[in-house]
């Protein structure tokens, strides 16, 4: 399939308007196409592609809302989607959150989402990117398990408010295990980007084997409270359910851990160490994104923790009206300000700690305290007087981000890294933290 | 249906255009309308394009799998419904092996030139990594069973009920949370049909159309004074059933501290406990940390099974195919050829069924087009088995699948999960009450809640929803801030009793994440309340 250029979006969703007679109507058509190949036993298991699009037609009378898609795009398939999507309004019961749809929106310059290299990936240069980190772990003689996934797509919307968004993307996500033949050891690495001539599984790959190798014959350490160095891939799993929960209405209604007695909220106060800044920017050089969020509005740079304090909560459209305040879209990435050190130098600066390449199974809790679980998993290190002494057995952790961001002792410096959890890419610095909690030992490897 | 795409659609305040956002997994169709079937001759022609155009092209073996996945939400937040949402996804996914490789593409055009580019494709795709294959697929044989189907036994299709009784069920739910003080309450009616149609060289076409429920609830309570909240998720489980599940019947209570539930759900009557409960929650007393014996109901336990269990057998992951995702695991080859491995206590007897009626894992023939059967896991405590699929029967010497192998979608290839695992009942005649009667210093556990455990599957760490402390045989109040940590195999061997048949109860996931792209499977567990001694718990109580 190919990916539609916004001129022939407008025409599609134009014609797509021109048959509504509802009071409002919007129109939205999205498609990409993507590949992947995962391999296991340094071999490839499964792999595939997928090419698909679809048109979805919301019309709308009073609050009453009716929404019907497809994915046939001749005349007499979107006039009959949609008079279906009128009828269901008719039918529908009235929201009382319902939102009118917006007008037109000025958006900012558009980021360089979409990059023609990364499109163009063939199935025989993605093969050959996996075969090069199978030859990483062939010449260590370590067994690789990863997962490379390319993917170009569009997306637009248009309505009859006189809305108009479009936007191409394409991505390339890489991550890679690779375990000891006495599976003894095991180390990780991934990354993700826009760009596929970033990509370089070779050097990634290189990174995973070397913390494999050096991860075997971990010795057990007590669990208790400990200074850990958390690389991004690591941090980036407890931050994300940090500034992912920046929300206006759970934290008035009383529900959050941003809440306070009496209907009251944390916004405007001090919640973390004063290094910490967090914002989200659609046009950052390092992780582009589309510059309009899913319901059309304009996306654009938010600071979220601004020197440790809460300056923004995510308002949606209805509860920001509700509250007298103009809305605040979800972002489409996060971005937390680092140091200047790199990881070596703040390994080098530990007097005792432990480095984490990654944390695993994170679960919450209490959203009281916004407690988190979860492991250590593929590289766990000792660290004395500034180095690596010996890998150690993987650590159960019980800790809140909020806790955590208030014992930070270092920063590093930030680079983009993808969540082992929720597959998310963000700009995440490696962070030294103190009294980081673990509450138990795990025999995994 | 993704587990990320359920939890953006019944996300409260959607907005329509997000919704439209939406459709590049599930499309949004006219609610209350009663979708016609595809005529199953039209598939079998369709799924012939695709073995004939890979078959062309070099493929040795093919399967062409049809999907239409119907899912329909109800949504609802406090005194309003949020969302009505039906989303139907249609198209075909085609697996091959050439040159000893597996390939696969999807294609949701299907007509017969998309079908056989996307066939093709496939085959490309094949031949291109068997460059990097190690050594060549090597499947079970199977074979055709020619036209066949099946139907999940349902008394009442759930997308025929109208939508007037959906909303009326979840807002007087909703209401009967509310007069019992609760502050906030979601609930939500979620509907799955999966009409898939299979076929591959081996001469199989069957045609299955398989339903499954699940009401779920939350109601929250908060004390303005202290700012503290507490919540109490509903005590339901997803089901493999139609709306019958939702018709409640007084046979199928069990009463106690709180009412649980067999075969049919009182909705209702759990969100006006639940309420209830929350209140408590907030004036519970903190737990001591310490060694406990433990109570665990079906509505907690299944959990427990379902990772320290299910995923450890899962054979794939012994293998080592999941090693840079959901992890490998602790239950290897050299455990189970040596035919002792202390798995659990003699109590411990866990078996793998793809037939239980009611469950979520139950079908007639699994996505590679093999029959679906039981087998035992755990007997008497030891390792006898694992859960396998096609490539895999002959790493540990058997001579067919065993019937494991599933996909979310059309558009996903399909491989191993998991089928229902259960724990089997005590043949002892015992009852809850009176397995309380002999704990001395224990806690009762009712309702999943937080879980976790590491990528091999020895230590895990659960919550519940309900947590009441046990002593010298008596229920004597509510605890919280309760979370038990163990090691798989110590958990499993202090396993002292399982209460008998007449207890057991089935719960279970609607969206179990594994796999890379992750794909959801929806699963059952079942067991009796069982009884764990000596566990570790801790107190999980923090201030920030």
């Amino acid at each position: 399939m190919a990916i539609l250029t916004e001129d022939e979006c407008k025409a599609l969703l134009k014609k797509a308007l021109s048959y509504s007679k509802a009071d409002e109507c919007e129109v939205s058509i999205n498609g990409s196409n993507s590949a992947n190949i995962r391999y296991a036993r340094n071999s490839v298991s499964t792999s595939g592609s997928l090419s698909s699009t679809s048109m979805g037609i919301s019309s709308a009378f009073g609050k009453k809302l009716g929404i019907v898609t497809l994915n046939e795009y001749t005349d007499e398939a979107i006039s009959a989607a949609v008079k279906r999507s009128e009828e269901l309004a008719q039918l529908a019961p009235e929201n009382p959150e319902y939102m009118p749809m917006l007008g037109p929106q000025t958006y900012g310059p558009a980021a360089a989402t979409f990059v023609p290299a990364t499109a163009a990936i063939t199935p025989a240069q993605r093969t050959t990117m996996v075969e090069q980190s199978l030859n990483i772990a062939k010449q260590n003689k370590l067994t690789a398990a990863g997962f490379l996934q390319n993917s170009a797509g569009f997306s637009a919307m248009m309505n009859s408010k006189g809305l108009f968004a479009y936007n191409t993307s394409t991505d390339i996500n890489f991550s890679v295990t690779l375990r000891t033949a006495d599976s003894q050891g095991s180390g990780y690495s991934t990354k993700g980007y826009n760009d596929v001539a970033k990509m370089d599984t070779t050097a990634f790959t290189k990174i995973a084997a070397q913390k494999a190798s050096g991860a075997a014959n971990a010795r057990a350490i007590e669990p208790g409270k400990y200074t850990v160095i958390l690389e991004p891939a690591a941090g980036i799993v407890l931050l994300e359910q940090l500034y992912g929960s920046l929300d206006a209405r759970s934290a008035d209604e009383g529900r959050s851990f941003l809440s306070k007695p009496g209907g009251k909220t944390r916004l405007g106060e001090k919640l973390v160490d004063e290094r910490v800044n967090i914002y989200s920017d659609p046009s950052y050089p390092d992780l582009p994104t589309a510059n309009w969020s899913g319901d059309g509005q304009p996306l654009k740079k938010m600071s979220w923790i601004e020197k440790g304090v809460v300056k923004n909560f995510n308002y949606s459209r209805f509860w920001a009206q509700k509250k007298g305040v103009q809305p605040i879209p979800y972002p489409s990435n996060f971005i937390m300000e680092g140091g200047t050190q790199t990881l070596d130098e703040l390994i080098k600066g530990t007097e005792k700690g432990i480095l984490i390449t990654r944390l695993w199974y994170i679960r919450p809790v209490d959203p009281q305290t916004l407690l988190y679980t979860g492991l250590t998993r593929d590289g766990t290190f000792y660290i004395e007087n500034g180095q690596i002494k010996f890998p150690i057995k993987n650590l159960r952790f019980n800790e809140s981000p909020v806790i955590m961001l208030n014992n930070l002792d270092a920063l590093g410096r930030t680079e983009r890294t993808v969540s082992g959890e929720s597959s998310q890419n963000a700009m995440i610095p490696p962070m030294r933290i103190r009294e980081f909690t673990f509450s138990s030992l795990s025999d995994a490897v | 249906m993704k587990r990320k795409d359920f939890l953006y659609l019944t996300g409260m305040g959607i907005s329509a255009s997000m919704l439209s956002n939406f459709t590049a997994v599930g499309s949004p169709r006219v609610p209350g309308t009663v979708l016609r079937d595809v005529d199953v001759a039209l598939k079998k022609r369709m799924a012939d394009v695709a073995l004939n155009a890979a078959r062309s092209k070099g493929a040795t073996y093919t399967d062409a799998r049809i999907g239409r996945y119907l899912n329909q939400f109800v949504v609802t937040r406090d005194k309003n419904i949020e969302n009505v949402v039906d989303t139907e996804s249609y198209g075909m996914g085609i697996r091959v092996i050439a040159n000893g490789c597996w390939g696969f593409a999807a294609t949701d055009k299907l007509d017969n030139d998309s079908i056989a580019r996307a066939a093709e494709t496939a085959v490309a795709i094949a031949k291109e990594n068997s460059r990097i294959q190690s050594e060549p697929v090597q499947l079970a044989p199977q074979k055709g069973y020619g036209e066949v189907s099946w139907k999940t036994p349902i008394e009442k299709n759930a997308f025929e009920v109208p939508m007037k009784e959906k909303t009326d069920l979840l807002l007087s739910v909703n209401d009967a949370a509310f007069k019992n003080g609760a502050n906030y309450v979601n609930s939500i009616l979620f509907f799955v049909n999966e009409q898939k149609y299979f076929a591959s060289t081996d001469g199989s076409y069957i045609d299955q159309d398989i339903h499954r429920v699940w009401p779920v609830f939350g109601v929250t309570k908060i004390d303005d004074k202290s700012g503290k909240f507490e919540t109490r998720s509903s005590l339901s489980a997803p089901r493999g059933m139609g709306y019958e599940y939702l018709m409640p019947r007084e046979s199928d209570k069990i009463h106690g501290v709180t009412t649980l539930y067999r075969d049919r759900y009182d909705m209702h009557e759990d969100a006006a406990a639940a309420a209830l409960q929350a209140a408590q929650k907030l004036k519970a007393k903190s737990v001591v940390p310490g060694k406990y014996d433990l109570v665990l109901d079906p509505s907690h336990l299944w959990l427990t099974i379902h990772e320290s269990v299910g995923h450890p057998s899962e054979l794939d992951r012994v293998l080592g195919y999941e090693a840079n995702f959901a992890g490998t695991s602790f239950l290897t080859l050299d455990k189970w050829e040596s035919k002792k491995f202390n798995f659990g206590s003699k109590n411990v007897n866990i078996v793998a069924d793809k037939l239980q009626p009611g469950s979520l894992g139950a079908v007639g023939y699994d996505d590679e087009g093999v029959a679906t059967k039981q087998w035992d896991i755990i007997k008497d405590g030891v390792l006898v088995n694992y859960q396998a699929i096609r490539d895999q029967a002959h790493i540990i010497g058997l001579k067919e699948s065993q019937g494991c192998c599933y996909s979310q979608s059309w558009q996903d290839v399909q491989f191993q999960r998991m089928p229902n695992i259960s724990l089997q009942p005590g043949k002892t005649p015992l009852s809850v009450a009176q397995m309380i009667k002999n704990v001395e210093n224990g806690i009762y556990i009712i309702g999943d809640s937080s879980f976790s455990i590491d990528q091999q599957r020895y230590n895990f760490q659960f919550s519940g929803q309900l947590y009441y402390e046990i002593k010298n045989g008596k229920i004597t109040g509510m605890l919280n801030d309760v979370a038990y940590q163990a090691n798989t195999q110590e958990f499993w061997n202090s396993c002292a009793a399982v209460c008998d048949k007449s207890d057991y109860r089935l719960g279970g996931s609607f969206f179990d994440g594994k796999g890379q792209p992750m794909q959801s499977s929806a699963v059952s567990h079942g067991s009796s309340t069982a009884l764990f001694k000596g566990v570790n718990v801790i107190n999980t109580a923090r201030k920030i």
